[in-house]
């Protein structure tokens, strides 16, 4: 009889195993958190204390060296600077947890993570890229976090349930943001930043921590 | 008791072969290299393991090329699935009866 509770057992582990990609590491998520956050801290006092900000959401110079276009595109670049670290960070703590588990990041498993997460984000990178060409720049934050947060809602079928909860919350914070353009910066870094610190802590804790122990 | 000892299917009856069908059960197409990583079997073990489920028409298989190299990749048919099912459902009462006891 225990050899048949013992077959269930290993059933079960292969279910999960060959649907879900668990290498996934919650350092992953804390270090895009910290990434996210050095960004918004770069935009906020280093971007934004070149220029005044009227009721209608035009730019105005205070001396600083760069045009309003051009602080667009260091806008754009930032993001896609923290988008590079955080992504590089993400693999290397993933890439080191699947080792330490003896699996391969590249499998069939993480290969539909990836393809789950690519469709919303791709969209909404598009969508974003649509909202700066005609100038509302104020939904752009919140476009990124609603789509983050499906891409995720979509991907944690795919890897770690938390993940799923933690789509959610990204979809609220960007919801929100849409209603109130002008703290846009504020619910991206809560998003990005900080739910990703503490969902990553979390589930460092409970899965590389609890469960090796 | 007997009775549902009679239901257990004897295809079944070996860990591997369990192994396959609880994989492919939640799966489209699996193809051979990751199943021999996912049970951790040799190319001969998990041949020999599929030969009795192909015979009994539990998985069907596909055979492609990916580039130059032929690759296998296998699926659960509805006759398995619903084989695979009923096993584990006498395995569930057999477990049930067991904790009567």
């Amino acid at each position: 009889m225990n050899e048949q509770l013992e077959h269930l057992a290993a059933m079960r582990n292969l279910m999960e195993r060959s649907t879900r990609f668990l290498s996934l590491s919650g350092l992953s998520g804390v270090w895009a958190g910290a990434c996210a956050l050095v960004g918004a801290y770069f935009v906020r006092y280093y971007l934004d204390a070149q220029f005044v900000r009227d009721f209608n959401d035009v730019y105005y110079e205070r001396g600083g060296p760069v045009t309003a276009r051009e602080y667009e595109m260091l806008l754009v670049l930032t993001a896609l600077a923290v988008l590079a670290a955080a992504l590089a960070g993400g693999w290397f703590f993933t890439a080191r947890k699947a080792k330490k588990r003896g699996e391969r990041v590249w499998e069939a498993s993480s290969r539909r993570l990836l393809w789950a997460l690519a469709v919303p984000l791709t969209t909404g990178g598009v969508f974003c890229l649509a909202l700066l060409y005609w100038n509302l720049i104020g939904l752009v934050a919140p476009a990124t976090l609603v789509f983050y947060g499906l891409a995720l809602f979509n991907g944690s079928k795919f890897t770690l349930r938390d993940v799923g909860s933690l789509g959610i919350c990204q979809i609220v914070l960007g919801l929100t943001g849409l209603f109130y353009p002008g703290y846009g910066l504020e619910l991206w870094s809560l998003g990005f930043g900080v739910l990703h610190i503490l969902y990553g802590g979390w589930m460092w804790i409970r899965y590389d921590h609890i469960a090796a122990r | 008791m007997k009775d549902i000892l009679t239901q257990l299917n004897p295809v079944f009856d070996h860990r591997n072969r369990l192994g396959i069908m609880s994989i492919l059960a939640v799966n489209d197409w699996v193809d051979y290299n990751t199943l021999k990583e996912l049970l951790n079997l040799t190319d001969g073990n998990l041949a020999s393991h599929m030969k009795p489920l192909e015979a009994a028409q539990y998985v069907e298989y596909r055979k492609q090329f990916v580039g130059r190299r032929p690759q296998t990749t296998y699926a659960a048919t509805q006759a398995g699935k619903a084989a695979f099912k009923a096993h584990l459902d006498a395995l569930e009462s057999l477990l049930k009866i067991n904790e009567q006891k």
